[in-house]
């Protein structure tokens, strides 16, 4: 067994693990995807994305998780949702005003549809995903000084 | 009626458990609970008899539907919720950490 | 509406038991099942974006409330002046109910809302938007500006945990500080 794999819980948890958390990752983007034609959307879709790495985190230990998702790239995602939420509302000026959803609305219920509904899902969805991983990652990673000395 | 009832009795639960226990952490699950009423009262007044929910669908037209704005209202306040209470949990572990108790009335004897 | 009743009595129980139980991890998981009693409650008043969104955060705010209280012993003072604090809080939750029973009086009847504001989204809501989902509509397109406020509660809610857990400033001369910490 590799070194790697040490740490963390026992080797069913972590075969279990690895069979389900793409397939979890993966329910969380199709949920932000499809927020605007079936019941989900960006914050529902974020707390799955962060689920799955918690998942990964609980399973295999920090080192494996964070190698996935350094924290320079959470604090990274966290600052592009909203920079990204923010100018896609401030683009809405050069039609006319605010949040004004200026791309053309398309067909109904398909995917590529609703104009700016889309991609504002996405932004809140990096935007709760990382914010909330990065809570976790640090009350896990919190000791205090006699859990050191144990 | 009855139903708004048993939902400020869930309420009332939350709000004795806040005023009344010691614990730090009780006190966080009390908040916990306070919340969770106020978001179920919030769809409680959105509801409409033998309605339906807020979707359209391109096969059948859907008529009587329910009121989706306090469902929006409500989306947004159950993640904030959650980061509310993820930053209470950090208060209340560095007073563990500070004063090795979490029992409120222990804190304000060893202030200092 | 029957299952609703059952339900709501469902968390009810499960409230009471969370207040009253001595063990701090049995009465998190007692929380839990709440959560997940609403979420239900959710489903059958036809609102699933709200209960895929409780289901989730229930989840995480359970393995958040747990690390909270794992590996800590937990001794408790019961002595004091319990018969006036039971009171105060007893009158204090009697006064609240009167009030809010009040209130309710003046609040439509159960299953017939006042829709003024949301026929108006029901009705335009495909045209203007595009999106048939209407929830993500109101909430990213006719009222963006509370998502708005709250992207800036939920950023301002991270920094304030990074910030209370963080260990710089109160670093002693010869004590490495742990990156693990930022």
């Amino acid at each position: 067994m590799s070194k790697e794999h040490d740490k963390g819980m026992s080797l069913i948890v972590k075969v279990i693990t690895r069979l389900t958390v793409g397939l979890i990752l993966l329910f969380g983007i199709y949920i932000v995807l499809h927020g605007h034609v079936s019941p989900g959307g960006g914050f529902a879709g974020g707390v799955i994305i962060a689920l799955s790495f918690v998942h990964l985190m609980l399973a295999y230990g920090k080192d494996v998780a964070l190698k996935k998702l350094p924290k320079t790239a959470m604090s990274f995602f966290e600052s592009m949702g909203a920079i990204l939420f923010l100018s896609i509302a401030l683009l809405g000026f050069t039609g006319g005003y605010f949040f004004l959803n200026f791309i053309s609305k398309g067909e109904p219920f398909r995917l590529f549809s609703a104009g700016t509904i889309p991609l504002s899902n996405i932004a809140i969805s990096l935007k709760v995903g990382a914010g909330l991983f990065a809570i976790f990652v640090v009350l896990v990673l919190l000791k205090f000084e006699w859990e050191k000395k144990e | 009626m009855i139903i708004y009832l048993l939902c400020l009795i869930l309420f009332c639960c939350g709000l004795y458990c806040i005023l009344r226990k010691r614990n730090i952490i009780k006190i966080i699950l009390g908040i916990i609970i306070a919340e969770y009423a106020v978001n179920l009262f919030f769809i409680l007044v959105a509801y409409r008899m033998e309605g339906r929910s807020p979707i359209l669908s391109s096969e059948v037209e859907i008529v009587n539907m329910v009121d989706p704005l306090p469902q929006a209202l409500v989306l947004t306040a159950i993640v904030i919720g959650l980061a509310t209470t993820t930053l209470l949990v950090a208060l209340a572990m560095r007073i563990y950490e500070k004063y090795k108790t979490f029992d409120i009335t222990k804190i304000k004897e060893l202030r200092g | 509406m029957i299952e609703l009743y059952v339900l709501l009595i469902f968390m009810i129980i499960g409230a009471i038991i969370a207040i009253e139980m001595k063990d701090i991890l049995s009465s998190v998981i007692a929380v839990g099942a709440v959560g997940l009693g609403l979420s239900i409650a959710l489903l059958i008043l036809k609102a699933p974006d709200v209960a895929i969104t409780q289901l989730v955060v229930e989840i995480l705010c359970l393995i958040i409330l747990i690390r909270a209280t794992l590996k800590k012993d937990l001794p408790f003072s019961t002595t004091g002046r319990w018969l006036l604090n039971t009171l105060i809080a007893a009158g204090f939750i009697m006064v609240f109910l009167f009030v809010a029973i009040k209130a309710f009086k003046d609040l439509p009847e159960f299953g017939y809302p006042i829709m003024r504001v949301a026929d108006t989204y029901l009705k335009e809501g495909l045209v203007k938007t595009g999106a048939s989902n209407f929830v993500a509509s109101v909430i990213l397109d006719f009222r963006a500006y509370d998502t708005l406020g709250e992207a800036t509660v939920l950023f301002t809610a991270v920094i304030g945990v990074l910030a209370i857990i963080r260990r710089i400033g109160r670093k002693k001369k010869d004590e490495v500080v742990e990156e693990d910490d930022e």
